[in-house]
């Protein structure tokens, strides 16, 4: 005991000495008063480092929750982004089955998520055709997910025809934005998590 | 004939009132096609329609005024009216005529083949039609009117107009009719002299593509709502309204009632495509399906008058086109001929009331124009050529259709006599779109 508590000495020494704090005048004949006086510094330490960690963990539990709050909110995003339609197709085009499959993956993720696909049609042409043309844009979106493993229960079909346009105007450029599908999240759109 | 009434009607412009010039339809119908530039299939011909003078009289100038344009606007006659003062209603006059109160040799002068009195009569109005060739009356009847301020007074007088077109023609006028249609997109109605302009449903809702049952006491709708759209039914005199049963899922419009007023047909949308569905109206059970349309869509049922056949639309062959089918559903077969990758897509049909003709809107280069299809003769017809014009719909006489154009630059609710191409507008203060015409309201 006497002999381990040599670098206990040397220890107490080495942080008296750099403590900052003036080393007791009484000279320390008995191993017992600096042992003391070390385990209330090391407690303080102890108790500096444990208080530096909780804080540390939680600025790092909050930023996981803070990030994980955009990556559902990314998520939801992409579960909401519409898709285009050529002029009275209801083909998907190229470029969107990728994100169709993005949908896809993330409704497999999350199984409580369910969307209501609403399809659109530009101004022109008669508007109950329109209605027809529009179901018609929804449908093929949902056939789309189906195709990629999506239970259909869990994704609803509804037209709105030329009904609620994104753009006014008689243009190209409003004609081509109105022509889409929306999708809207009707449940389980909380807390969503990222595919694997 | 014309130069003469017009002749005529110059000199008594030096002295008559300013009325007289606004009244006359003939100015109106010259300033009509010059505005519009559209493309008139057949010529204004006098012959086909007889001059008819209204002979002036005491008060109840509200239902003069209202006879003379559901005359002038069912396209059948000529009208003259004449204001007070003029030599027609000069004390010395011969025998007969005196009798009778009527300056036959006057209005015969006009080029008039009929007078029409219009009096007072106790509480109503008596009306006298009287023949100018043969210098005699030849039918009248007494109307009772509710008083000018009753809601129902309007409608009265062109019941009234109606009959004395009966008299002359052998069919009825339109004149006591309605027009529903959408607005901002809300369900109005209006008299088919555009009187009357009502709302049928609030501000807030969506309602789209109305039509009539035959009696004139429903009208059915599509209400758009929130990942919904069931089909309404609108009890037209008090505004009560309820859904179809089996319309709340899906999307469900273009209702279309049965000539029997007891089914309903309608297109109902949804992930499996459009389709045609007929409901049996005040309980029948389910919806039947008439068209299976696996991947292509089929919509907008339009009855043929004895009930038997349905006209529809349908992407069987890529672009719309008019089809036609029993009221079954069997015995589906192209309507309306078209050339494959020439024809532009054709729809919106409406069968007319006599079961001659069907209506419907074809792109022409790319606008909608209104076109009719002889049933009998398998013959198509282009009846508008200038802006954009769809969606027709006929008045009960079977002659007149009223369609919306966006000529002026807004679209409106035109109608045009397919027998003279004449046409005139019904004003709304918004734009216009999906017009019902109804059969003749009691």
């Amino acid at each position: 005991m006497r002999l381990s508590s040599m670098p206990l000495l040397l220890a107490v020494a080495a942080l008296a000495a750099c403590g900052g704090k003036p080393a007791p005048e009484q000279p320390k004949p008995q191993a017992e008063q600096p042992v003391a006086q070390s385990r209330v510094n090391q407690d303080s330490i102890d108790a500096a480092n444990r208080a530096a960690e909780e804080a540390r963990n939680k600025a790092a539990a909050d930023a996981a929750a803070a990030d994980a709050a955009a990556r559902a909110k990314g998520l939801a995003g992409e579960v909401a982004s519409m898709i285009h339609f050529d002029y009275d197709k209801s083909d998907i085009r190229q470029n969107d089955q990728a994100v169709l499959d993005r949908k896809a993956a993330i409704m497999g993720a999350n199984p409580g998520l369910r969307v209501r696909i609403s399809g659109h049609a530009d101004e022109r042409g008669s508007d109950e055709y329109n209605l027809a043309l529009g179901n018609r844009r929804a449908g093929a979106a949902k056939r789309y997910l189906e195709g990629k493993g999506v239970d259909g229960s869990r994704v609803d079909v509804i037209s709105y025809g030329e009904e609620r346009p994104l753009e006014q105007g008689s243009t190209e450029e409003a004609y081509a934005a109105n022509r889409r599908d929306e999708f809207e999240i009707t449940g389980g759109g909380d807390n969503l998590k990222a595919p694997q | 004939m014309t130069r003469r009434i017009v002749g005529a009607l110059t000199a008594l412009a030096l002295t008559a009132p300013l009325t007289l010039l606004r009244s006359t339809p003939a100015f109106a119908q010259d300033t009509t096609h010059a505005q519009d530039k559209i493309r008139i299939v057949g010529t204004y011909q006098p012959g086909t329609r007889p001059g008819l003078v209204i002979v002036p009289g005491g008060g109840i100038d509200s239902v003069r005024a209202i006879v003379k344009r559901d005359l002038d606007y069912s396209d059948r006659f000529e009208v003259v009216v004449l204001p007070e003062g003029t030599p027609s209603t000069d004390a010395a006059r011969s025998g007969a005529e005196a009798a009778a109160g009527i300056n036959y040799g006057l209005y015969r002068s006009f080029g008039a083949s009929y007078a029409l009195e219009l009096n007072p009569d106790g509480a109503g109005v008596l009306a006298r039609l009287h023949d100018l060739a043969s210098s005699k009356p030849i039918n009248q009847l007494t109307a009772t009117l509710p008083a000018p301020t009753d809601a129902g007074f309007r409608m009265a007088v062109h019941r009234l107009s109606d009959e004395v077109v009966r008299w002359v023609t052998g069919t009825p006028g339109i004149a006591a009719t309605q027009l529903a249609f959408i607005m901002d997109k809300r369900l109005y109605r209006v008299d088919s002299d555009g009187y009357g302009q009502t709302p049928l449903t609030p501000a807030g809702t969506v309602a789209l593509s109305p039509a009539w049952s035959p009696d004139g006491r429903t009208i059915a709708y599509y209400r758009l709502g929130e990942g919904k759209g069931p089909l309404m039914l609108l009890d037209a005199a008090s505004g009560s309204q309820s859904p179809l049963p089996g319309t709340g899922a899906g999307t469900n419009f273009s209702p279309a009632f049965s000539p029997d007023g007891r089914s309903l047909a309608y297109t109902h949308s949804d992930e499996n495509g459009s389709d045609i569905f007929v409901a049996a109206l005040g309980g029948g059970g389910a919806a039947q399906r008439l068209t299976v349309g696996r991947y292509a869509d089929n919509l907008s049922p339009t009855y043929s008058p004895d009930g038997r056949r349905i006209a529809f639309v349908s992407t069987r062959a890529g672009p719309p086109q008019i089809y036609s089918m029993s009221a079954d559903g069997t015995d589906q077969a192209l309507m309306v001929p078209f050339d494959f990758g020439a024809t532009g897509p054709s729809n919106a049909p409406e069968w007319s009331p006599d079961g001659a003709t069907v209506a419907f809107h074809r792109e022409v280069s790319g606008s909608p124009q209104i076109f009719l299809y002889d049933v009998a003769g398998r013959r198509v017809k282009q009846l508008t050529s200038s802006g954009r014009n769809e969606d027709p719909t006929w008045a009960p006489d079977g002659r007149h259709v009223a369609y919306i154009s966006d000529r002026t630059g807004r679209r409106q609710i035109w109608i045009i006599d397919t027998e003279t191409s004449r046409v005139r507008q019904l004003q709304a203060p918004g734009a216009a779109r999906l017009p019902a015409w109804s059969r003749r309201l009691r």
